[in-house]
């Protein structure tokens, strides 16, 4: 019998609810940004509120079971992320999911948002070979991870500081380049000369090895701009776009490949927003394809790479499939680590 | 509604200014904050981008004794601690509209028992509490081919006792011998 799985996700900005079958076919993902709900609803919706995931929330679920062609009866489970996230946003996707896990006698599984980015490469039609090694950056986490086989994923590093998304987002504003800044550095930094900058590679040391930190990276883009604009001179955006993306790209790819020497994993799995990086997946590409040829790299497309609740659907067809199910109590947990299920 | 950020010159006129010149000597003034906390308050932090705010923060929850990594609240919006208080870091620099701010139920933190931080709070000066601690950082990059750079961290407080909690902080602050910024905090904590 196939398994159909509703999968729903508010953990930040994002209000989102899809159908997956088996834990690998999409019937319908909606995501709030995505969609013109927002005009058929009316009314100025917040960018950023727990609010609007209340005022979206409803609306996808039927609209998602209605491009699916199914009915609730028909569901097997629903996924939710209960964490990390913002806790005010998480709460709103666990509390509905709970209502109707309760009201339609339909379980419910709790899914960690982190480990469902990675599940995005199940649903690419792609066979995702154990163990493997993920990379997940995105505007809110840049953590490198590996898991031995399916269900077990352990932290081999995180960011000190900012995501690698966070750092696409405010040198891009800083810039004068508008939001989202990955998408608008990534095409800028195409007509710019990515030597022309020096700007530093965060380097943390052993114990630091497959640790991130992109905060001293900002500074220096900043001072750098302060220094040629105090000169008189006009800063070459295209130049300074470039040099600070390959800064980017190179502590990513250098820390994923070392971590992969390391570790000789099966596959490379990327996800997060800024794995939709183009210099990012070349770079990852190439360099794997010189030091660990054997090894497959996964990455998504990019709207399966940002927040969405497929991925969602497809962590837990795995969980589903060995009875787990939530109790009634479940609850939001904001600062879920990754290695945690529940 | 939309609101406008403007750096307000007033807060560069704060009482207390003090200069650092490298990252773990703002966590150093951040750490000897935190030491100084004993009960809920609220401190509000402006400044340029990347001249530290964070920073700060993570130097404060030190002194607050809060286990595990302070990373930025940018994306999260509000990241909770725990230590000898609970700790609430905000962050409102991707906040465009006020609405965001009552969906985010800052006035309950406001009021609650923990050490409430806020990064870019001025976006929102309306959501600030009638008295809290204004922290303002600006980061100076000398001219010059030394490529010199550091950062003035001016402290100003609002209401009576902000006054207090600043005396303390700097009697309980000193400068050693290459001029830059000590405590006594690990001192007290001995005793």
């Amino acid at each position: 019998m196939k398994t159909l799985i509703m999968g729903l996700e508010t953990s930040c900005d994002e209000t989102a609810v899809a159908v997956v079958e088996d834990g690998c076919r999409i019937l319908s993902n909606l995501v709030s940004s995505q969609t013109d709900l927002h005009s058929r609803y009316g009314g100025v919706v917040p960018e950023i509120a727990s609010r609007k995931h209340l005022e979206m929330i409803n609306p996808l679920i039927d609209e998602a079971l209605k491009e699916a062609g199914l009915h609730y009866q028909q569901l097997s489970a629903f996924a939710v992320s209960h964490g990390p996230g913002l806790v005010g946003a998480l709460l709103v996707g666990v509390s509905t999911a709970k209502a109707l896990s309760y009201a339609w006698e339909i379980p419910l599984i709790p899914v960690n948002h982190l480990r469902g980015h990675l599940y995005a490469n199940y649903l690419t039609g792609a066979t995702v070979k154990h163990p493997y090694v993920g990379l997940i950056a995105s505007g809110g986490h840049t953590d490198l991870l590996y898991s031995s086989e399916e269900g077990e994923i352990t932290l081999l590093g995180e960011t000190r500081d900012d995501a690698a998304g966070e750092a696409f987002d405010k040198i891009a504003r800083s810039l004068g380049l508008g939001y989202p800044g990955g998408p608008a550095i990534d095409s800028l930094a195409r007509e710019g000369d990515p030597a022309a900058v020096e700007l530093p590679r965060a380097s943390l040391g052993e114990e630091g090895r497959f640790d991130f930190s992109f905060s001293g990276l900002k500074t220096a883009v900043l001072n750098y701009k302060n220094r040629v604009e105090q000169k008189g001179e006009e800063v070459n955006l295209e130049n300074l776009a470039a040099s600070f993306q390959q800064a980017v790209v190179d502590m990513l790819v250098d820390k994923t490949i070392d971590a992969v020497l390391h570790k000789k994993p099966a596959s490379l799995l990327l996800s997060g927003g800024v794995a939709a990086n183009s210099l990012l997946r070349q770079q990852m590409e190439e360099r794997l394809s010189r030091k660990a040829p054997g090894v497959f790299l996964l990455c998504p497309p990019v709207h399966l790479c940002t927040d969405n609740a497929a991925m969602l659907a497809a962590a837990a067809h795995f969980q589903y499939r060995e009875g787990a199910k939530a109790p009634l109590d479940l609850n939001a947990i904001p600062d879920l680590a990754v290695s945690r299920t529940s | 509604m939309k609101t406008k950020w403007k750096k307000r010159e007033t807060m560069k006129t704060g009482k207390v200014l003090i200069s650092t010149t490298e990252e773990k000597e703002t966590m150093v003034v951040g750490e000897a904050l935190g030491f100084i906390i004993k009960e809920p308050l609220v401190i509000a932090i402006d400044g340029d981008l990347g001249a530290g705010k964070t920073t700060l923060v993570r130097g404060a929850a030190l002194g607050l004794e809060v286990e595990g990594k302070i990373r930025s609240p940018t994306f999260n919006l509000l990241r909770v601690y725990r230590g000898r208080l609970p700790v609430y870091h905000f962050d409102f620099y991707r906040l465009e509209v006020e609405e965001e701010l009552f969906d985010l139920g800052l006035e309950e933190y406001l009021e609650g028992q923990g050490v409430v931080f806020i990064e870019w709070a001025n976006k929102f000066p309306s959501f600030l509490p009638g008295e809290y601690l204004e922290v303002y950082l600006e980061r100076v990059c000398g001219e010059g081919g030394n490529r010199q750079e550091w950062r003035n961290l001016y402290f100003n407080p609002r209401g009576d006792y902000y006054e207090r909690l600043l005396d303390i902080f700097l009697e309980n602050t000193c400068y050693d011998f290459q001029g830059r910024i000590n405590y006594r905090g690990r001192d007290i904590k001995e005793e």
